[in-house]
């Protein structure tokens, strides 16, 4: 639905647009178009994608021409009004078009079909896009099973990251004996440098509404939960929004559609415990409790919520759900491999030339993600490796870039798909400290309740932090690789059973770099602070006290055009003199 | 004056105010996650004698609401300060230097994570991942996010909302 006859504006406005500035933009444009008096339509929408050139602002003329701009400050934004619109003459400098159709034109985006496109906080808009046409099929013409037999054709598995194929589970959960059946949505996305669910839900909340209502007829459920991150607040409001204005228009609540169909959807905040994301500790949380998991079986789709049969899937998985009801399983399963069906959006990060939003087919090359689409790794650094799936997940190095995105590929190197974090690294990042960090995170969100998680966490931790600080033992690289394999073996759920992941294919692939922490005391990366010395030298500095005026602690003493001298006691290693100096006196050992 | 303001300063808690929240939820103890988010959203904090009141309304144990309260991130049993610096330690901030914006503001402030200023101006809080990793390393003071951070242009922004506190005390 285009502005019939009229220009068209679109301000991006996810959580990455506005802080990149966007709202600033949009009351720009806002006031210029007042002050211009003209007549066109200026809306909002969700992320493209493309994160590293917001605030992005699309001018659609009304034959339909796009013009696309990339980093639209207030000034550019009122550019566009006065020198555009009013006077016809686009600006040429700031056009991404080119930039766009490289990054977006190589893309499948099916989850993400909407998002950055239409005006997520519209119904209208929703539907005109073919919104809730899936329902409308289904209620009318299929079955439940017919429903259930569609998606499992179509290949669709898990996007939360265990891959589970989601007919199968809503078919388990059909087959369930039980009044009372429930459809909860997963949006605790909670691996640090992933946000997939974000910006679906920020910029298609229709999409997850709809997948879930497609759901809860399927497997027979007149109640669902959406179990959203508390730190995502805008996802929250849009959701909010959409679940009231799908109320208002019959599209959910009592007889659907006029069907006999009743579904009613409730927003549940987390309240920022990593370990919710595993469905029984969701589950917990649900309830009322200590986000604690439990043992499986029974299943969710057994005994999930208040013991009642439970279909848990994530918000992609959903998102995918109305596309596959509308044109078909055969067109979903023509994209992917045999095995991983269909397209993946991952959250590219990191040292990345274009971070960001993207989905491409199953089956894509990691280095055809990492270099075409993310278009390589920033500020000619070289590339070192790759994590994909979290602190669940691995890293992947350079000799392993043409390894096949989709789940089996991806598990025989020692990593996961997860949930669709890729998190780029070059050579200046330590891969020990990477483990570390990772363990960091774990250690912190491990709930407790197992002995191996617990405390094999924390030994693993430990064990690295002396690492990264050049104070651990020779024979403690094997006992790091004992722990690992005995929590992955022994933890009782998901979190702990992949939190060794991490040290695990660091240890695979970047030997090299324990035993340079271990044996040498030296980090390569030169990223471990404890392992670094700054000194001057003498030769190369002439004394311009650029360094002396950036040290925040006052450790570097020196008169002008004299060689200046770092104070190791009172040096903490952050680096500003290194980037102040502009004839690279300053040496880091 | 606000809820919190008021509690600081009688140290009573605002009984109506946690019954309305109650009300709202109809007394469900399984409710008791948003109840407290609630409790949090309004007082700024929960309070521990508003836990034991809690405990007697919805008739669960103290321990028990002590123990919810603990276990997730979001609960506080401290009043926070005027202003809330989100540090993200995601993956792609931590890979792009988040160390050294945490380094600067603790240097800055002389707080740590999950301290407050003795000024009651500033909370620093770190957390696992904002979701806008593209635009790494970054923060979120009171709602607003800074991008792109530099340890210097850190030390800038906490010196605007200083010098924005001193200007808005001299305007009153």
């Amino acid at each position: 639905m285009q502005g019939q006859g009229k220009t068209v504006i679109k301000v991006g406005l996810s959580t990455c647009g506005i802080a990149a500035g966007g709202y600033k933009t949009y009351e720009a444009i806002t006031t210029a178009i007042k002050d211009n008096n003209i007549d066109l339509i200026l809306k909002k929408t969700g992320c493209i994608g493309m994160c590293y050139l917001e605030p992005i602002v699309d001018v659609i003329a009304p034959d339909g021409t796009l013009f696309s701009y990339g980093a639209v400050d207030e000034d550019k934004g009122r550019r566009i009004v006065s020198e555009h619109i009013r006077g016809g003459r686009p600006l040429q400098d700031s056009l991404i078009n080119n930039e766009r159709e490289s990054v977006v034109g190589g893309q499948v985006r099916i989850a993400l079909r909407n998002c950055g496109i239409i005006n997520p906080e519209s119904l209208d808009e929703y539907r005109a896009a073919g919104g809730y046409d899936a329902v409308e099929k289904a209620l009318r013409v299929m079955t439940p099973e017919q429903v259930i037999e569609e998606v499992l054709r179509s290949g669709l598995r898990g996007r939360g990251g265990a891959g589970f194929p989601t007919g199968l589970k809503w078919r388990f959960t059909r087959l369930n004996k039980g009044e009372q059946k429930y459809i909860v949505c997963n949006a605790d996305e909670g691996d640090p440098g992933a946000f997939m669910d974000r910006s679906i839900i920020e910029g298609d909340p229709h999409a997850v509404i709809e997948g879930m209502l497609l759901a809860g007829y399927a497997v027979g459920a007149s109640q669902g939960y959406i179990y959203a991150r508390a730190e995502y607040p805008l996802a929250i409001v849009r959701l909010e929004r959409a679940i009231k204005d799908a109320h208002a228009a019959g599209l959910l609540g009592e007889n659907i559609l006029g069907s006999a169909f009743n579904f009613n959807l409730k927003i549940k905040k987390g309240a920022g415990a990593f370990v919710c994301g595993e469905e029984t500790a969701l589950i917990a949380s649900l309830e009322g409790e200590r986000g604690m998991p439990r043992l499986k079986p029974p299943f969710p789709a057994e005994q999930g919520l208040w013991r009642k049969p439970t279909s848990i899937n994530n918000v992609e998985t959903f998102a995918n759900v109305p596309w596959i009801i509308l044109h078909g399983a055969d067109k979903y399963a023509a994209y992917g491999t045999e095995k991983s069906k269909g397209t993946k959006v991952f959250a590219l990060a990191g040292k990345m030339n274009r971070g960001g939003l993207i989905e491409v087919p199953m089956g894509i090359t990691l280095r055809e993600v990492i270099f075409g689409v993310g278009g390589g790794v920033r500020n000619q650094k070289k590339f070192k490796g790759v994590q994909l799936g979290g602190p669940s997940g691995g890293c992947i190095p350079e000799s392993l870039l043409d390894t096949p995105v989709d789940y089996d590929s991806l598990t025989r190197t020692g990593a996961i798909m997860g949930s669709g974090g890729m998190i780029v690294m070059d050579e200046t990042t330590c891969m020990v400290d990477m483990a570390r960090y990772f363990l960091d995170f774990v250690q912190k969100e491990s709930c407790g309740k197992c002995i191996h998680c617990r405390l094999g966490t924390k030994r693993m931790l430990e064990i690295l932090t002396r690492m990264t600080e050049g104070k651990s033992a020779p024979e403690e690289l094997e006992l790091l690789e004992e722990i690992a394999y005995n929590v992955k073996e022994g933890a009782l759920c998901g979190l702990g059973q992949t939190a060794p992941n991490p040290v695990l294919t660091t240890i695979q692939y970047f030997r090299d770099e324990y035993e340079a922490h271990i044996y040498d005391h030296r980090c390569p990366a030169k990223s471990c602070t404890e392992l670094l010395t700054y000194t001057i030298d003498a030769e190369l500095c002439n004394g311009c006290r650029r360094c002396v005026k950036r040290c925040p602690t006052e450790a570097i003493a020196g008169e002008k055009k004299k060689t200046h001298l770092i104070d190791q006691e009172k040096c903490i290693k952050c680096g500003n003199c290194a980037d102040a100096c502009k004839f690279e006196a300053v040496k880091v050992n | 004056m606000t809820a919190s303001a008021k509690m600081l300063e009688t140290g009573v808690i605002p009984r109506e105010q946690i019954d309305e929240i109650i009300e709202n939820y109809k007394g469900d103890p399984s409710a008791i996650i948003p109840i407290l988010q609630d409790v949090q959203d309004q007082i700024g904090y929960v309070p521990r004698d508003g836990i034991a009141y809690l405990a007697e309304k919805l008739e669960v144990s103290p321990a028990k609401i002590y123990g919810i309260v603990t276990f997730y991130a979001q609960f506080r049993l401290q009043p926070m300060g005027k202003y809330i610096i989100m540090l993200c330690e995601g993956t792609a901030c931590h890979v792009n230097g988040a160390k050294l914006i945490s380094g600067a503001i603790t240097d800055e402030l002389k707080i740590r994570g999950g301290e407050t200023t003795p000024d009651g101006l500033f909370t620093l809080e770190k957390v696992a991942c904002i979701g806008c990793c593209s635009l790494s390393p970054v923060m979120v003071i009171s709602g607003e996010t800074y991008a792109k951070l530099t340890p210097e242009t850190t030390r800038k922004i906490i010196k605007e909302y200083q010098n924005k506190d001193i200007t808005a005390a001299v305007q009153n």
